[in-house]
């Protein structure tokens, strides 16, 4: 009997719920991730698009405690989408992520600065724990904090800890369960600064404290509460003009009076002793790396190693993954009734799935780079030297970043462009990185290359076919610099931009951080961008492999038993059937009817048919080119190239791939948007349909554009 | 009643500068803003005024710039810089 009420209490246990707020770099990501492990799911914050990390803090009890990762901030004033988030959670007691305790990360190595934040948090009367992070760099620096000086001076629980050794860790858990009051005391007389204003609001609006009032008079615009409370809004908006106020001085007069106060407590709390700081091996190393050679170089050396770590490394895995779902195909399609229903299964959606598992080794890779170059701090110090080149051109010194990485893959590319703050920055990144050439234009480029231009010529030293490879990727390049330089223009700016940015300390990377972050990384594309990509292959499946009517058992009856036929051999055979087949189903119709429209880029409805199926993804090329030629072996480029270099132009007689249908050809591909994981994961990261569909458009036109130029130019 | 002659008092302060006029090293103390709404986000930094800056380093294209504020090492553009004025510290 009493077992059975334990558990239902256990069942019954209601969720505490916990947020964790902090500056950034204050170790806050580290403290979640050792109080929640992997029990972490990634979800959205309602109408912006900004990712909302919850996880479960999971006690021996039985206990659990939900806990969201508010976004990184330095104050509670709103003025990005990440600070709104956590102000509107924050200050508004019903808004539904509203927590029962507030945790506040501070960095007790760069305690003045940390504690604006805090200070603004013991304002709105909430029930907070400070968690005073990097407790161990202080010791090392030869500092000594007075931690309960330092709580009796706030009036809020204070506990150390190091959350990468998980030093003070289970204190902070223990402390979770224990009841919370409320900051004993005011952190400064924010009543003093506007008196009349404080009292109308408290009178229209319910609030917990006077700070949480003089955040409405301040952000009455931005607080969504106001959206379905216009009379109270009215009301205020009223009271403000009546009082002639200056919200800027307003907000300046609250940061100075905060600062004096911290400055006092510092000055109480913290003694220092002659121990030599880490700053100056921080001071050192900077000095390397932002130099204005070396720092380049070493920077170039950086990108270069995960450039190639991201082509070749990867190649293993993705061999093995391949080869992994070659085998669960044939399984399948042995295992399976002989049908539609295989067909479907193993053609459509187990092919489908290998094509999005197969991109994971390149997102764990890029991702672990990254997260090691953000853990460390170097990362700050590549937007400090990059800044200046790339403003010009509306993007952020971390977009470089993506932008390599789209030279081996888009996709993980784009995934990265989070790092960047400034959404105007961040959606040119996202919108211009596919027209770097990837490494699926690659077997593209060279089958083209080989096909119109001969092998052994050369300008001097340099061959013509190494040249034209690297001229399309310089044009790749340009073109997403120039793409960026016209979105700088169009596009409205959300928020100010602004560099001011912390140049952390260095540190050695978290590992257990950079491992979460990969697992969580890939989770996001599997299980978002999967299902895009999945359903598209299916579609794209579908539209090769039937065709109307009787189309396609027609054209078996027409080889069936044919006695010429039986002479060319099984292979030749079954090679020209598949061949007819994609000429008469949905795609072929497809490419057939768009051939006027790709006519004057001098293609045919063969390349319009491989455009189709390239639609999910370019390197699909080459496997099309190869069914429609009736090549047998897909892997065998020379016949491949062998079949297209004697294909006739029925209308001139020569031969149909030219130098000018190559070159329009390999523009096309250049820029062309022809990869559905890409746009899968830009609608994923944009949480909106509107910026994959404009990437789309804008880049299917100047692949058009492109094309057409260079075939009248050169025909 | 005796008669006080008031006395005038006049302080010579150093000329304002902008932070961005710093050179490498030197040392200044923060005075004020002029641009209000930078000044927010500035403050929330850590530039208070009153707070001594320090000039720690320069972008190898000349911009942006690293001062030591508050403790900690912070980076920001000339163009952010050169709305905070300082007085110099020899």
């Amino acid at each position: 009997m009493a077992q059975s009420n334990s558990t239902l209490h256990l069942v019954n246990q209601p969720k505490i719920k916990v947020a964790l707020v902090g500056n950034p770099n204050s170790g806050k990501s580290t403290l979640f991730n050792a109080l929640t492990g992997l029990n972490q799911k990634t979800g959205n914050f309602p109408g912006v698009t900004v990712d909302k990390k919850v996880g479960y803090i999971k006690y021996d009890s039985g206990t659990i405690a939900e806990c969201v990762d508010l976004p990184g901030t330095y104050s509670l004033y709103p003025k990005s989408m990440d600070e709104q988030v956590a102000f509107e959670v924050l200050c508004n007691p019903d808004n539904e992520n509203h927590p029962d305790i507030t945790i506040v990360v501070a960095d007790a190595s760069n305690l003045k600065r940390n504690l604006f934040l805090v200070s603004q948090i013991i304002d709105l009367k909430i029930p907070v724990i400070l968690a005073l992070n990097m407790m161990d760099m202080v010791e090392k620096d030869g500092d000594i904090i007075d931690t309960i000086r330092l709580s009796e001076k706030l009036g809020v629980k204070v506990i150390g800890i190091s959350a990468r050794s998980k030093e003070g860790v289970e204190a902070l858990k223990e402390a979770i369960l224990q009841p919370i009051p409320v900051p004993q005391y005011d952190f400064i007389d924010i009543k003093k600064i506007a008196p009349e204003l404080i009292e109308k609001v408290k009178s229209v609006v319910k609030v917990n404290s006077d700070f949480a009032a003089f955040q409405i008079i301040n952000n009455l615009q931005e607080l969504s509460y106001f959206d379905h409370n216009r009379d109270k809004k009215i009301k205020i908006e009223d009271a403000l003009n009546t009082f002639i106020i200056d919200k800027n001085q307003l907000q300046q007069k609250e940061s100075v009076e905060r600062y004096k106060v911290i400055n006092r407590i510092v000055e109480e709390c913290i003694a220092h002793t002659s121990a030599i700081k880490t700053e100056t091996f921080t001071h050192k190393l900077d000095t390397l790396l932002t130099h204005r050679i070396w720092g380049y170089v070493i920077f170039l050396m950086v990108l270069f190693f995960i450039f190639q770590a991201i082509f070749f490394l990867a190649a293993y895995p993705m061999d093995w993954i391949e080869a992994l779902f070659v085998s669960i195909s044939e399984f399948t399609a042995n295992a399976m009734p002989p049908g539609e229903l295989n067909n479907l299964v193993v053609n459509g959606i187990i092919a489908g799935l290998s094509g999005v598992v197969i991109f994971i080794p390149q997102i764990a890779l890029l991702f672990t780079f990254i997260a090691i170059l953000e853990d460390t701090g170097y990362m700050a110090r590549v937007s400090f030297i990059m800044d200046k080149m790339l403003r010009k051109f509306g993007l952020n010194g971390r977009s470089v970043i993506p932008l390599i990485s789209g030279v081996a893959c888009a996709v993980p590319a784009i995934m990265s462009a989070r790092t960047i703050s400034n959404w105007k920055e961040r959606i040119i990144t996202i919108m211009v990185t596919p027209l770097m050439s990837c490494s699926a234009r690659l077997p593209v480029y060279t089958l083209l290359i080989s096909l119109v231009i001969p092998e052994d010529e050369k300008l001097g030293f340099f061959n013509y076919q190494g040249m034209i490879l690297m001229g399309l990727y310089l044009v790749g390049f340009l073109a997403a610099i120039m793409a960026a330089l016209v979105m700088k223009w169009i596009l409205k700016a959300r928020e100010k931009s602004y560099f001011i940015m912390e140049l952390p300390v260095y540190r050695t990377p978290q590992w257990r951080n950079v491992g979460i972050t990969i697992f969580e990384k890939v989770k996001i594309f599997l299980w978002d961008a999967g299902k895009i990509i999945v359903a598209i292959s299916v579609i794209l499946w579908y539209l090769s492999s039937h065709a109307p009517g009787n189309r396609l058992a027609d054209i078996d009856k027409k080889y069936e038993g044919h006695v010429i036929w039986k002479d060319m051999g099984e292979e030749v055979v079954n090679a020209k059937i598949a061949s007819e087949k994609l000429e008469a189903s949905y795609a072929g119709i497809l490419g057939k009817s768009i051939e006027p429209a790709i006519a004057p880029l001098g293609f045919d409805w063969k390349i319009g048919i491989s455009l189709v199926t390239s639609f999910a993804a370019r390197e699909v090329f080459v496997g099309t080119m190869a069914t429609i030629y009736s090549v047998g072996d897909t892997d065998n480029t020379q016949s491949i190239q062998d079949k297209m270099r004697a294909e006739i132009n029925p209308a001139t007689g020569l031969p149909k791939f030219t130098i000018a249908v190559g070159f329009s050809l390999l523009l096309f591909y250049a820029f062309a948007m022809q990869c559905m994981s890409t746009l899968a994961i830009v609608y994923r990261e944009t949480k909106n349909i509107k910026w994959p569909l404009i990437q789309f458009f804008y880049m299917s036109a100047l692949a058009y554009l492109a094309s057409l130029l260079v075939y009248q130019l050169l025909k | 009643m005796a008669f006080r002659m008031p006395i005038f008092v006049v302080i010579m302060k150093d000329p304002l500068q902008h932070l961005s006029d710093l050179k490498l090293g030197e040392k200044a103390i923060i005075d004020s803003f002029t641009d209000s709404v930078m000044a927010l986000k500035l403050l929330e930094m850590g530039c208070t005024p009153g707070e001594l800056v320090q000039l720690d380093r320069i972008a190898p294209m000349g911009d942006p710039i690293a001062i030591t504020v508050s403790g900690y090492l912070l980076s920001l553009r000339k163009e952010e810089a050169s709305t905070i004025l300082v007085s110099p510290v020899k």
